[in-house]
Order: C-alpha cells, then structure tokens, then sequence
C-alpha cells in the first residue's frame, strides 16, 4: 500500500483501491455472503418476511437431500461433466500437440485464426447448431442414411448422449488453448533427448511431454468441468425429457416455483460442487490457483 | 529445425478432421439461413430463399434484443475495464498472503457458475429493492469480466520497468503525469484485449443475463426463447450474420497481426 502511495499518490491509490473494493466487495463478496444467508430463510410471502415465521432453518438443503431425482440428477451431472471433461482433453491433447511441437510455423496462425472463429460464436449458437445436426430429420441422420451407414433414423436426443456431444463441441477449445500453451513451453530439445535415449513415443508422452503440461491440463479440466457443471443452454436445448442436468432444477426453483431461497440453496450445491473440484484438481496436480487461472 | 516424420501424415489427417468437427457444424447451421424450409436443415434442400433474413429484419423484438445487448456490452467495458486495471494495480504491489487471498477473491468469479452469479447477483441488490433488469446484468457479468481484463493487465504489468516513474518522478512530473504518460502507454495493448475480450464475453453471456434479466431480452435470450418455442430459420439467418461479423474482427485481427509482424521484421533489418 506504501509502495502505491510513494508511486501514484494519494489520490490515485484511494481510486485504485476503491475501484478494487466496489468489485471485490459489492460484486462478488456480498452476493455470495447473502446467497448463503437467504439459502437457510424459508420462502415466503412479503408480507411474512421479518415475522415469526422466518427463521434460520435447513429446511431448504433438506429438500435437496430428502429428493433422491433432485440428488440422481445432481450425481448424474458429476458423472457426465467429468466423462465431458475427459474427452474433451482427449480429442485436445493431439491437437495442442500438433500446434506446438509438429505443424509448421507459417500454418500456425491460420489455424488458430480458424479456431477462433467457432471460439467466438455464441455458446447459445454453438448448441443450436448441433440441436440442428441431431434432429430426427436433421443433417446427420440423413447423411449417414444416404450413405447406408444405417438402415433406420437413430434418435440422437436420447438419454445424456446428445447432451455430451454438445458440450464436448462446446468446450473442447477451453482445454485446447491452456494445453497448447503448456505443450508450447516444453523444451523440444527434451523430447528429442528422451527419443535419443531410446524412447518409444508413447513414454515420452508419458513421462516427459504430460508430466510438463500439468498446469495446462489442471486449467483446461477446471474451465470445462466448470462450464459444463454449471451449462444451461446445452442441456435445455439438447437434452430429452430422461436426461436432467442440475441447473435444469436450480431454473425450477427460480422461474417454475418463484421459491429463490431453495434456488439459492441448490446454487449454494452447486458452488460448493465447483470449488470442491477446483480444490481437487488443485490437489491431484500439485498447482496453483495462479496456474489455473491464466 | 524440425524434420519430418513418418508419423506426420497421421497428425495431419487429425488436424485436418478436428478443424472440420469445428467448423462443419457452423456451415450447416449458417447454411440452413438459405433454405426453403420451416425446419431449419440443409436437407433436404427445398431452393434458395433470402425470406428468413426479411422475416428476421421485420421481427422487432429482435432489434430490441439487439440494442439491449449492445447497450449492456458497452456498459460492461466501461465499467469492468477500468476496475480491472486498478484491481491489477493494486496486486501487483502487494506481496506475500494478502497477495494470494486478493488474488483468490479477484479469480474466483472466473471459477464460479454462471447460475450462481447471476443468483446471488439478483438476491442482494433485490434485498435492497434493485430489482432485476439489464442493470442487473451489467454488474453480474462485470464481476467476472473484471477477473478477465484484471489477468491481462497483471500480465502486462510484469515487462513494466519500474525505473522509468522513478525517473519520471525525480524529474518532477506529478503522480497523475506519471500514470498518464507513463503506465497507461505502457498498458494499452492489454486494456485494449481486455476491452474486446469483455465485449465479446458480454454480448455472449446467457447464464448471468438469464437470471438478472427481469422482463427484457439480449440476443442470446432471445434466441433461446425462439429456439425453445418453436423454431424458424430466422434463428439461422441471425446465427450466420453474427458468425459472418466474427469472421471480419477475426480476420481484421490477423491482418493487422501481420502487419506488424512484418513491421517488426523490417525494423529489425533496418537497425
């Protein structure tokens, strides 16, 4: 703070510090502190709010622990965020390799111009397309008809498939770029030493390439776990009546039953759930915060 | 020097089928705007049409959408651009724990749900009887876009040489001369992406806008809605032009990315 006076003066270190605590303060702190308050309150009319009714209660979380479709689906969008997040940094891994270690410097750039492009177009368009794609009278099925792939029409939007294609399309670039980074900072002179040494190319992957790029892959399953955890779009607009994604119900509470202080409840969940990985994946990589977040 | 390998072809092939996973999906849906159909689908192929791109330009919910979206977009820059500097500013003279925890508390927004920000945005200025509504929306998506243009200053701010306020300063010129002249210059570049990347981040967000927005629309609610209750290849003829717009400040970006590139390279030969 010393440092910032003798460097900016007074004035300019109050609006610095200022700025920073109306962002820190009102924008983040506060809302969560009053999400977390107003997730222990019943819900009730105006009228009853501040009386002898409303009192501090775990009645809210109860409803969650009490539903066991509200706690199948919260499991369930574990389970397919993290299958999610796998197989995005799959189909990535090869890729970021490619960028960094095999194309050519002149192709590089074009490339990466290539990917921006769907990187920018909206998530909300990014799903729609591929509603498009896996309709029963869509593109795809009367493609691979065409083709005689198969016989029949497959319906895609069933169960969580459709779902997964969506948010793997989504948010695969979110893994690709931290794990290109950190495959771009590797010394290639180390995995031409390993080769040298007579490693087979699957060890230098495995013990010289992936042990380098942790950090990258800690940022990418973060961003994409996260985003798909907490998606929207890709599950209403993709999913079908057998396959709920937990946001899904938060929504229900919000607009359905106009209940927010169950809904701020369940977004509590759903908060916890994302630090909760966050803390893990931190843990299992031996990172920073500071590397995550780049 | 790299050299070839036979492995190569195989990488190649690769690269060549994800850039087509990434951008086939986007062709068929811009390519839908075309074709004569209620259901948006390039198949079957019914003719050629431009109707859907009059019926989008005649729908007037979707020119409020529009607006509105611009309207929060620029709000978000304003503010989230010059909190974000002096977020950066700030941390980087600090040290030690109180570092780490700021730096936590600025990061986090970045790390949590869409969902949960626009909740709790929505219930604490609701306490104090704000209610929901695009302001709502501005200040929800600052907190993380903050995070975003907060991160690129930081970043900038590691190349900045001290000596040069020190010496600024000796000479006389005032504290507000030294951040006029001589950091901001310095930071321009990364308060300039921080601006893009913001807009962007905010004409895209839909999980924030959704649950502050109160009754009005942004383009991604809208669609959303269209897409929900029943759908008409306008949403295509949307989807396209916005795709066509990212291709021209993709483009105009590696242009210019180029261009200096090769000013550099002239420069260097030159000196």
């Amino acid at each position: 703070m010393k440092d910032l006076i003798n460097r900016y003066g007074t004035g300019l270190t109050v609006l610095f510090v200022g700025l920073t605590a109306f962002w820190l303060i009102v924008l983040v702190i506060l809302p969560n502190i009053y999400l977390f308050e107003n997730s222990f309150r019943p819900y009730l009319p105006v009228v009853d709010m501040g009386g002898p009714k409303d009192f501090y209660s775990f009645d809210n979380y109860l409803k969650f622990f009490e539903s066991p479709i509200h706690i199948r689906v919260f499991f369930g969008t574990i389970l397919y965020s993290s299958i999610v997040t796998v197989i995005c940094f799959v189909i990535a891994y090869p890729v970021a390799y490619y960028l960094a270690k095999v194309a050519s410097l002149s192709m590089v750039p074009t490339i990466f111009l290539l990917l921006f492009i769907p990187m920018w177009v909206s998530e909300v368009l990014r799903s729609f397309a591929w509603f498009i794609i896996l309709s029963f009278n869509g593109p795809l099925n009367l493609t691979l008809l065409g083709l005689g792939v198969i016989e029949d029409k497959i319906r895609w939007m069933t169960g969580f498939r459709s779902v997964m294609i969506g948010l793997v399309y989504t948010y695969v670039l979110f893994m690709l770029f931290p794990v290109y980074n950190a495959v771009q900072s590797l010394d290639t002179n180390q995995i031409e030493a390993s080769e040298d040494l007579g490693a087979p190319w699957w060890r230098t992957h495995w013990r010289v390439i992936l042990p380098h790029c942790k950090p990258g892959i800690a940022s990418g399953s973060v961003m994409v776990f996260m985003l798909s955890a907490g998606s929207i779009l890709v599950p209403t607009l993709l999913a079908s009546t057998n396959s709920r994604w937990f946001t899904e119900i938060i929504q229900q509470w919000m607009f359905e039953s106009q209940d927010w202080n169950t809904g701020s409840a369940y977004a509590f969940l759903l908060l916890i759930l994302c630090t909760v990985f966050v803390s893990a994946v931190m843990g299992l990589f031996k990172v920073k915060l500071s590397d995550i977040a780049k | 020097m790299k050299q070839a390998r036979n492995s190569d072809w195989l990488f190649h092939t690769y690269m060549v089928i994800f850039l087509l996973y990434m951008l086939v999906p986007l062709v068929i849906m811009g390519g839908a705007a075309f074709n004569d159909q209620r259901f948006p689908s390039i198949l079957p192929w019914k003719g050629f049409t431009l109707r859907w791109f009059g019926e989008l330009f005649a729908d007037t919910r979707m020119w409020t959408a529009f607006l509105n979206t611009l309207l929060v977009a620029v709000a978000v820059v304003v503010i989230s651009v010059p909190i974000g500097t002096a977020g950066a500013i700030l941390i980087n003279s600090l040290g030690g724990k109180s570092r780490s925890v700021v730096y936590a508390l600025m990061v986090a927004p970045i790390l949590t749900p869409g969902a949960v920000i626009g909740i709790s945005t929505l219930l604490f200025w609701n306490t104090f009887g704000v209610g929901a509504g695009l302001h709502l929306s501005v200040l929800g998506q600052v907190s993380f876009i903050a995070s975003f243009v907060m991160l690129l200053v930081l970043a900038r701010l590691q190349s900045f040489d001290r000596g040069l306020e020190e010496a600024a300063l000796d000479l006389g010129a005032s504290h507000g001369q030294v951040m006029r002249r001589i950091l901001l210059p310095h930071l321009y570049p990364a308060i300039g992406a921080g601006a893009a990347i913001g807009f962007f981040q905010s004409i895209e967000n839909f999980n924030v806008t959704l649950f502050t927005r109160g009754t009005y629309d942004t383009l991604t609610v809208y669609v959303f809605s269209k897409v929900r209750s029943g759908i008409t290849p306008t949403i295509n003829a949307l989807a396209l032009i916005l795709i066509a717009f990212t291709l021209v400040c993709a483009v105009a970006y590696e242009v210019n990315r180029r261009r200096s590139v090769r000013r550099a390279a002239m420069l260097g030969r030159v000196g």
